[in-house]
């Protein structure tokens, strides 16, 4: 299954770098990482793959949320399905 | 390739502009509960929604979670009460009521629809007993929802039926008195009522409808108000685009979440309601989307055309996206469940009068309105008997659900908790409609009902 982790907060060391472990270590495949800085606010959507994963997407939904608290940003993981049926036909 | 501007565009509509889905509801039909012992029917009843429905809403919550939408409600509806009951010979109607109510606590859902009864030709004995327990019910339980049809275009209006549901509002407001009132809350009275509605408290499960079903029921309101501030000065051709275009976006991400729902829980998939669906919430109002369009309050002149462009562009948006589109259809114009209204009606802008012609290019009706405790039956009536005829000639549906607040005065305001929001006391014409009221019988279905 395809999903899409959003990262927004404030920029920092080490962002993508602790995501991309975290995601390593549950199994999870990165696809694609769009990044960018937009009025101070980093913004992060990585494509990933959560086939392979070791762990329930709830389980992993809840790690990326404790990570976020950790780090002070709003990381998120949704199913990509919403996005295609929001903004393609 | 999704751009990040388009994540970013989805994920700013569920944090920032309050769109959800409003509503999972799942329509079960009772018709196999029938009993002669209404113990033994009552049983049937609970039995049959715990099975159905027992996985209902763990599957609305990993929906939300899998797909970070929220889904604000999960509700059962089903078939009219009065037509499972009708072979009842024994015992109290309200048996079948409190079944309902604990069947919806056991599932853990946040209403169930259905106390029911359809009269617009002519009442059976068991319409006539479900209605006059209606009262009892909807002080005594918590979760249960009642509507009774009184017109369609096909039958006319049954006035009967239309004077009965007077003193049935005004009794079950006597009876929640010590709560605002709040059963008249869970009560409508409809002209051409559909069978697959997922919002309350109008839901309930139609006889031509299978055994169980999946309806959806989308919001966002303040999606459709965050594009139009992009639309300052516009003309209403970019309104309309910019409307249909939003509109089109929501009913995706409803169709997305009822085939995942039906699939998980096995259950046909009914119909996607197109709904503008406001709450008590800041930004998530009909009536500020009407103000963004370019009135100073709801109610002000130029409502009635804003709302009628609103709700068509809603359905032509909405319609593309879904691949069965059904229920009420329409903007909703609460006014104790919308910020926007509350604020019109307490400085004056905001008229039952005016709602009414609002109801007549829009779904549904006079919702959610309180009026003055002191507000005779036959009035009440008389109110019925207005918005039925506006359903009945236009051809659509229309309803009304209004509190006559005991004890309050025009000027007070009620509250009702949650999603219900509060109420202004809103002033009704004093002058009688006694006679009116009392004269009973049928209006006969119009001429445009006559189509074969």
């Amino acid at each position: 299954m395809r999903a899409i982790v959003t990262v927004i907060g404030h920029d920092r060391t080490g962002i993508i770098a602790e995501i991309s472990m975290l995601l390593f270590k549950a199994g999870v495949n990165i696809l694609d990482i769009n990044q960018t800085v937009m009025q101070e606010f980093f913004t992060m959507t990585m494509l990933v793959d959560t086939k392979d994963a070791t762990i329930s997407f709830e389980e992993l939904s809840k790690r990326l949320a404790d990570k976020g608290e950790e780090m002070k940003l709003n990381i998120r993981i949704q199913r990509e399905d919403i996005f295609n049926a929001m903004h393609r036909i | 390739m999704l751009t990040l501007t388009d994540i970013l565009q989805t994920i700013e509509m569920i944090d920032r502009q309050h769109l959800d889905i409003r509503t999972i509801t799942m329509g079960i039909s009772l018709c196999d509960c029938a009993d002669e012992s209404s113990k033994k029917a009552a049983k049937k009843i609970y039995d049959k929604i715990t099975r159905c429905a027992e996985n209902l809403v763990s599957t609305g919550e990993a929906i939300e979670r899998e797909y970070g939408i929220p889904i604000v409600n999960k509700r059962i509806a089903v078939t009219p009460m009065a037509i499972v009951a009708a072979s009842c010979k024994d015992g109290d109607i309200t048996d079948y009521a409190f079944a309902l109510d604990n069947a919806a606590k056991e599932c853990g859902v946040n209403f169930i629809g259905g106390y029911s009864a359809l009269v617009h030709k002519g009442m059976t004995e068991a319409d006539k007993r479900l209605i006059e327990s209606i009262p009892q019910v909807l002080s005594q339980t918590n979760l249960v929802c009642s509507s009774v049809n009184v017109a369609t275009t096909k039958a006319g209006i049954n006035m009967d039926a239309v004077a009965l549901m007077g003193s049935v509002i005004k009794k079950t407001a006597e009876l929640t008195a010590d709560r605002d009132s709040l059963g008249c809350a869970k009560l409508v009275v409809f002209a051409n009522a559909v069978e697959d509605n997922p919002f309350m408290a109008g839901a309930f499960h139609g006889v031509g409808e299978p055994e169980c079903v999946i309806n959806v029921g989308v919001s966002g309101p303040g999606v459709v108000k965050a594009a139009l501030q992009e639309c300052k000065g516009k003309s209403f051709d970019v309104v309309a685009e910019t409307i249909k275009k939003t509109a089109f976006r929501i009913t995706r991400m409803g169709q997305l979440v009822a085939m995942e729902a039906s699939q998980r829980l096995n259950v046909p998939f009914g119909v996607v309601d197109l709904s503008l669906a406001p709450t008590p919430a800041r930004g998530d109002s009909v009536a500020e989307i009407l103000e963004e369009i370019g009135v100073e309050y709801a109610g002000a002149h130029g409502t009635t055309a804003a709302l009628a462009m609103l709700n068509d562009a809603v359905k032509k948006g909405g319609v593309m996206a879904s691949s069965h589109v059904g229920g009420l259809s329409g903007a909703f114009i609460p006014v104790s469940e919308d910020e926007g209204m509350i604020r019109a009606a307490k400085a004056g802008a905001l008229t039952i009068d005016k709602l009414e012609a609002m109801t007549c290019v829009c779904s549904v009706g006079l919702d959610m309105i309180a009026v003055p405790g002191d507000t005779p039956a036959s009035t009440l009536a008389a109110i019925i008997a207005d918005e039925a005829a506006i359903g009945v000639i236009n051809n659509k549906t229309t309803a009304v659900r209004i509190i006559p607040a005991v004890g309050k005065k025009v000027g007070d305001i009620i509250e009702l908790g949650g999603l219900l929001g509060s109420a202004p006391i809103m002033p009704v014409n004093s002058y009688s409609s006694e006679r009116f009221a009392a004269r009973g019988g049928r209006i006969p279905a119009p001429m445009h009902s006559l189509k074969n």
